[in-house]
């Protein structure tokens, strides 16, 4: 392919950093990304990938745009209330960037169409709410071997990581088994603050785009290196930002080196079940 | 003892204290909440009330968190 005029123009504070050019920005034009959810962090990973012209963009979310939405899932507005939280996305992103074709897929992602969303996607962002769904995309992107940026928030914290199944540490190799329902709070529950998704978002978009402007075996490129093997945690109080490294579990449940989980499977946990501490 | 925990050293009283007691005194209510690494290695779950620390060990405790989307 080659770059239209009018691409070259929209795409020249890429195009002239010598880590992307006009190959990188190519690369990027030709790529194709998964978000999986289109909530607090799908909305900032959503709205950054459109602007930086990713070809295509696959968005699942089975939920509505509701009110309480508004505070954080700055790709919705207040007039998309009540609209597929997908159509709202895709709507802003066509805004934003013709050059970005849509796929939506208003379902919830589950063990029986994982594998076939997954399809021909380059890399994944996880931007879901639950556990359940956390390791469903973990299991399900180690199995198909899709790269992925793992994202969590809560009140004022947020991680992130990203995984290269079969060369750096799963989300299974540092939380093993999800947690009893009701011992971690959603942020349904417990509140966040909105910026901190637009934090964590913005950093899982930027692993995105350096994952598809491509890296060596050691990770790196251009001296790009990616957020593999450590585990990035931030707190907005203290605004202080830590990582934790790790490697790969050899005991782990589902890329170690005799794995115990072989198949997909719906895992049951309710949201709402909050343990109160007496 | 001094243990460096979650990236800061502190000094934990009494000297000879399983994970389990650990998380106790820096109170993690339920070890059903964190995952815990231990001078670079995760323990098993079921290790955590017979892992002795001792002075200078690095301990983290990775807390799940699952928000993101609704």
């Amino acid at each position: 392919m080659e770059l239209t005029q009018e691409q070259i123009v929209r795409y020249s504070r890429h195009i002239m950093l010598k880590e992307v050019g006009g190959e990188g920005q190519k690369k990027i034009l030709q790529s194709k990304v998964l978000i999986i959810g289109a909530g607090g962090l799908g909305a900032p990973v959503a709205l950054y990938l459109a602007a930086a012209g990713v070809g295509t963009l696959g968005i699942v979310d089975a939920d509505v745009v509701d009110l309480t939405n508004l505070q954080r899932q700055v790709i919705h507005a207040t007039p998309d209330v009540g609209k597929p939280k997908v159509q709202s996305a895709q709507e802003t992103i066509n805004q934003i960037n013709p050059d970005v074709k849509v796929i939506t897929y208003q379902t919830l992602f589950k063990a029986e169409n994982a594998l076939a969303i997954l399809g021909d996607y380059d890399f994944v962002v996880d931007g879901t709410d639950n556990f359940p769904a956390k390791f469903l995309i973990n299991d399900a992107c180690v199995m198909a071997n899709k790269p992925f940026s793992h994202g969590g928030i809560l009140r004022f914290d947020g991680q992130t990581m990203t995984v290269l199944p079969g060369k750096s540490a799963c989300y299974r190799c540092v939380f093993n088994e999800m947690p009893p329902a009701g011992v971690v709070p959603t942020c349904s529950q417990a509140g966040v603050l909105g910026a901190v998704a637009g934090i964590l978002g913005t950093i899982q978009a930027a692993e995105t785009l350096k994952y598809i402007l491509g890296y060596d075996d050691a990770g790196n490129r251009h001296a790009c290196s990616l957020l593999t093997d450590r585990l990035l945690i931030m707190n907005a109080k203290s605004m202080q930002f830590r990582e934790v490294r790790f490697k790969k579990n050899p005991d782990c449940p589902v890329c170690g080196a005799h794995p115990s989980i072989n198949r997909l499977a719906d895992y049951e946990q309710k949201a709402c079940e909050l343990k109160r501490e007496a | 003892m001094k243990l460096i925990i979650n990236g800061k050293e502190e000094d934990i009283q009494p000297d000879n204290v399983s994970v389990t007691e650990l998380l106790k005194i820096k109170s993690v209510e339920q070890p059903d909440m964190v995952s815990v690494e231990l001078n670079g290695e995760f323990l098993k779950r079921p290790d955590f009330g017979t892992t002795q620390l001792k002075s200078g060990d690095r301990i983290e405790f990775l807390y799940f968190m699952g928000g993101g989307s609704r």
